[in-house]
């Protein structure tokens, strides 16, 4: 089963990675960007018998590693 | 005459302040610490101080001190924590323990956007710890610091705690001790330096007082919290 973690800083928490970015597509001439948040995104391979254990796997992966959830939140897509 | 202080140091791929630490102890004890790997999975008995030292642990992969604090030897460190085990982290090392859930908070990247390193002036905040115990309440320090991901933040429940409890350990500011502002360098919430856990026990903090043991250096500054601990 594969699956596709997104983690993205909770809002309100300061990015400056994001800003700095926002920055360089304004001064690169790149019209109508208001706001840019940088994330991560993790594409995870696992062995699941079905898709309730992979939801268990995964949801154990972000909150013991992937994220840290002081700051940031996750999101779990799968194929 | 009493037990001389047993420190060990824990060493991580990409730790690089090891022996910076290992020479701020010696100087202090008198006695060289143990090197501990991040794959052991025990430090050695009759371990009194554990730190956990500067650098770039795993390449600050993920987040800083992330997978570090998922190490072999985490387990051992958490049981020494526990048991009222004296625990410094410096630097990469503060992230790590932010990291391992010993220390409240994470350390973010700074609001400037830069990479700090310069000298830099604390005031103490509590100086009733073994830490501290060498410094005076509200004493002005000038140590190093030397990090890109510096920007302590907390949720504002767990900030009320930390102020409310006396476990802030230190704060930036200016050479004439005024706290914050253009003297913050990273934009850390209330200007916190370095924290407590709730036990006194574990510190963490970025700035680094083992590069202030020497007046040939820039000052012995950082000389009393490893005096404070070995005493």
């Amino acid at each position: 089963m594969k699956a596709r973690v997104t983690v993205t800083l909770k809002s309100g928490v300061l990015d400056p990675q994001g800003k700095a970015i926002e920055g360089a597509l304004k001064s690169l001439g790149v019209d109508g960007v208001a706001k840019v948040r940088q994330g991560k995104v993790f594409d995870i391979e696992l062995d699941a018998a079905d898709r309730p254990a992979a939801e268990r796997k995964l949801s154990e992966a972000c909150e013991k590693l992937l994220a840290n959830t002081i700051v940031e939140d996750y999101a779990v897509d799968y194929d | 005459m009493t037990k001389p202080l047993r420190a060990a140091v824990v060493v991580f791929p990409g730790s690089n302040r090891e022996g910076d630490v290992a020479r701020a102890l010696r100087q202090a004890t008198g006695e060289a610490p143990a090197m501990v790997w991040h794959a052991d999975s025990a430090l050695p008995p009759g371990t009194d101080l554990v730190v956990l030292p500067g650098g770039f642990s795993y390449g600050d992969y993920l987040r800083c001190g992330a997978i570090a604090a998922r190490a072999r030897i985490m387990d051992a460190l958490t049981a020494h924590a526990e048991r009222g085990g004296l625990t410094l982290g410096i630097c990469n090392g503060f992230q790590i323990l932010c990291e391992a859930g010993l220390l409240p908070g994470v350390l973010m990247r700074n609001a400037r956007r830069r990479f700090v390193c310069q000298m830099q002036h604390l005031k103490v905040e509590n100086a009733q710890t073994p830490f501290a115990r060498r410094y005076r309440p509200g004493q002005v320090i000038k140590v190093a610091i030397a990090h890109g991901e510096g920007n302590f933040t907390i949720d504002p429940a767990g900030l009320e705690t930390l102020e409310r409890d006396g476990r802030v350990a230190f704060r930036y500011c200016d050479a004439a001790g005024a706290v914050g502002g253009e003297a913050n360098p990273n934009g850390s919430v209330n200007a916190i330096a370095g924290v407590y856990n709730a036990r006194f026990n574990v510190l963490g903090l970025m700035p680094h007082p083992e590069n202030l043991i020497d007046p040939q250096v820039g000052g012995i500054d950082g000389r009393g919290m490893f005096e404070g601990l070995a005493a």
